[in-house]
């Protein structure tokens, strides 16, 4: 029997280490320490319930557990043999306590492929990861296929780069292999910077071992024998368990100097990045590991011809490497019979905002928001009603609830006027502003942006402060237009990718939301009210009893009105800063 | 380059040496060199920057360039009790505006800026990947989750 803790992020967050030590302490006063194994595991992918702990071969899953748990989970479901109920994950639309995770909504309709192993073994040891094939799919490449063989195998799956633009992974690397030269390299993006998207995180957390496999395989296939792993020094938990792995995968000659007894050698390093999303873009990753400032330059020359050192280099992000081991030991069919036309295989979507079931999800390619969202995540949060998902982080756009039906790819998404992206979802109900959720977009936008070319830099900070016009209420209808117009010039003019998708969340919000821009700027009125400086508190005169409690919490004594008399705010002095509907314990303050 | 003038003591010089020293000082390693250095002294002030860039032979600009340009490095020296909020989208959307107010509220502080008597210091983030506890306040080492404004007066409470 194994007890496996997920060691995630999230669950560490809240202490899942500690659940793993009193589990320890409780099997070993029972003098079953040594049946009953205590694994710490990657991200399980259903954070909002964490820290979770997963019973097998039961597989009973246990929510929300606290160190405390330890002692009934040992003496009732490992000695006893019966599972805690009140401890197992509940179905949100029945009620009822489920008793494996097989039968959870939110596993039903995934496909884990690249999650595969994350939340099932231990990542910190080489061996749970051989024994699930791991380092298999190495082995089958130096010994059976050839280079050119690797890359067909690859081209034939219809892989495609899951870090945002969707370019065919097989082709990336026969451009690569082509170019000859003394040194070529192999680099992993792992510079995760959209913000509310997890997923290469997870993988490196959960399983460093398979992007160490699969880098070995691109370095096969193009003729590379360095790997770089360009990671956020944010990330300290996934650096420690890559340094662990790429230790242990040299100490079993899997890396390093003739691997597996073939004439190749392959090894890998790290680089930190520092915190600049537009190190992302390959060309400023690459200007980033040679200790210079992420600065983007123009393509051509693609990395794949003159790339980290001026050699050429191959760059593909996490998600992307983690799936090639499994397609070369299932084989390209396998894949390829998974998805849409021109999307194959699946894609990691981080689900997150005002969702019941915020965490990781692996869905194959074509599935719909609706199945996403209602099925997969459960819900919105509080019953309240689903306005919009942004997908695609800050390049991307919103999806509403027109597209809740729309198969999701690559191509869907673009059509729909959104992108892939890395796989950010940020789910967005009644409450939520579209103008100020474009401008938190841009808020970020302006302080990424490298600053190297001028419509980025200066054309993103003039839509930033628009945007702020339009949120205060001091916009007006020529302000839209110009917005628009402004848009489109940074679109087509920016010198990378960052500023080439920048401006798509004000234009998706624009396209689907534009009676919320035009009530800001024509009523200064924020339909959502969410946007501060346009509300408006008043008090209901027959609700009030006079109690005095808002007026004394005023902190700009806007309030005024005589002890049991009905109060009144004077519209001129507020501030807006709600204190007095915090404290009105009769519901007499009114916010429009 | 920064208001903050300090002296570099012998030891320190020695160390940032010594750091340089461990990456062969090849000029493609700044960044890692910054790290450690960071780690190290808790912050970058232009004295430190022209030390390093001595050392490992480029121009302080660079140094200075590369400094300025990633959101890891600081220039200025961080509280004993680093605050930061994420503001993540997933974060954001579920309120970490309100929770980052709270905490200007009742430290006086903007993000960026340190209490004078160097206890806390406040930044916000990008996304720590804890979407699943929004909003996320990290203090030090530790992580709260699905912290609302009220909880704040309480959490600083902790460290008082």
């Amino acid at each position: 029997m194994h007890l496996l803790v997920c060691g995630g992020t999230s669950c560490r967050a809240s202490e899942s280490a500690l659940i793993a030590e009193s589990l320890k302490r409780e099997l070993e006063e029972k003098g079953l320490g040594n049946e009953v194994q205590v694994i710490m595991t990657g991200c399980f992918g259903l954070c909002e319930k964490g820290p979770v702990v997963k019973v097998m071969p039961d597989n009973a899953f246990y929510v929300q557990v606290k160190p405390e748990d330890a002692a009934v989970i040992v003496a009732e479901h490992v000695i006893k043999g019966k599972p805690v109920k009140r401890l197992l994950y509940v179905n949100p639309s029945t009620g009822e306590h489920v008793s494996g995770s097989g039968l959870m909504g939110s596993y039903r309709k995934q496909i884990r492929i690249a999650l595969r192993n994350c939340g099932s073994i231990n990542p910190e040891n080489i061996n749970e990861y051989i024994a699930r094939e791991g380092y298999a799919a190495i082995g089958k490449c130096v010994t059976e296929y050839t280079a050119a063989d690797v890359i067909d195998v690859i081209k034939n799956s219809g892989l495609r780069g899951r870090g945002g633009a969707g370019f065919p992974t097989g082709l990336k690397w026969e451009i690569a292999s082509k170019n000859q030269a003394d040194q070529k390299y192999v680099v992993c993006n792992a510079d995760e910077g959209d913000p509310g998207a997890f997923m290469d995180r997870s993988v490196l957390e959960g399983d460093p071992h398979s992007v160490l496999e699969a880098m070995a395989i691109c370095g096969y296939a193009i003729g590379a024998t360095k790997g770089l792993i360009y990671i956020r020094a944010e990330y300290p938990l996934a650096i420690q368990r890559l340094k662990i792995a790429i230790g242990q995968a040299r100490d079993y000659g899997l890396l390093g100097n003739n691997i597996l007894g073939s004439d190749f050698s392959f090894d890998i390093d790290l680089r930190y990045g520092a915190g600049a999303f537009v190190c992302g873009e390959e060309t400023a990753l690459i200007h980033s590991m040679e200790g210079m400032r992420g600065e983007p330059t123009n393509k051509p020359p693609f990395p794949a011809e003159s790339g980290f050192m001026g050699k050429p280099s191959n760059v593909n992000n996490v998600e992307t490497f983690a799936s090639v081991p499994v397609i070369i030991n299932k084989g390209w069919e396998w894949f390829s019979s998974i998805g849409t036309e021109k999307s194959k295989g699946t894609k990691v979507f981080a689900l997150a905002g005002k969702i019941n079931n915020v965490g990781l999800i692996e869905v194959p390619m074509g599935i719909t928001l609706r199945e996403i969202i209602f099925e997969i995540g459960g819900g919105i949060k509080n019953g309240k009603k689903f306005k919009a998902v942004q997908t695609g982080g800050p390049s991307g756009g919103c999806l509403t609830e027109h597209h809740l039906d729309t198969p999701i790819d690559f191509d869907n998404l673009v059509a729909a006027g959104s992108m892939m992206g890395s796989g950010g979802m940020i789910v967005m109900d009644e409450d939520d502003c579209m103008v100020s959720i474009a401008k938190f977009f841009l808020e970020f936008t302006v302080e990424e942006s490298c600053g190297k070319c001028t419509p980025c830099r200066i054309g993103n900070k003039r839509i930033y402060e628009l945007l702020t016009y339009i949120t205060k209420g001091n916009g007006t209808l020529a302000d839209l237009d110009r917005l628009r117009n402004m848009c489109h010039v940074i679109k087509d003019t920016s010198l990378c990718g960052l500023g080439q998708t920048s401006p798509n969340p004000v234009l998706s919000t624009m396209d689907n939301f534009m009676d919320e821009y035009i009530a800001h700027v024509t009523e200064k009125r924020c339909p959502a009210g969410s946007c501060r400086d346009l509300m408006k508190y008043t008090i209901i005169e027959e609700k009030c009893v006079g109690c005095t409690a808002c007026a004394r919490g005023c902190p700009v004594n806007a309030i005024s009105g005589e002890r049991k008399e009905p109060h009144f705010i004077d519209q001129e002095k507020c501030i807006k800063c709600g204190a007095c509907f915090e404290r009105c314990k009769f519901g007499a303050v009114l916010i429009n | 380059m920064s208001s903050i003038k300090i002296e570099l003591r012998k030891e320190d010089v020695d160390k940032i040496n010594e750091i340089c020293d461990s990456f062969g000082n090849e000029q493609s390693e700044l960044i890692n060199v910054l790290h450690k250095t960071q780690e190290h002294f808790g912050y970058l002030p232009a004295e430190i920057q022209e030390a390093i860039a001595s050392k490992l032979n480029i121009p302080v600009a660079q140094v200075y360039g590369v400094v300025t340009f990633y959101s890891f490095f600081t220039m200025t020296p961080k509280g004993r009790h680093p605050i930061s909020i994420c503001m993540g989208t997933a974060c954001y959307v579920r309120g970490a505006e309100k929770v980052l107010d709270e905490f200007k509220k009742e430290l006086s502080l903007q993000v960026g800026q340190t209490t004078p008597d160097g206890k806390f210091s406040l930044s916000s983030l990008r996304c720590v990947g804890a979407c699943g506890l929004a909003p996320v306040v990290l203090i030090g080492e530790k992580t709260y989750g699905r912290v609302a404004p009220d909880d704040v007066q309480d959490i600083l409470k902790e460290y008082q």
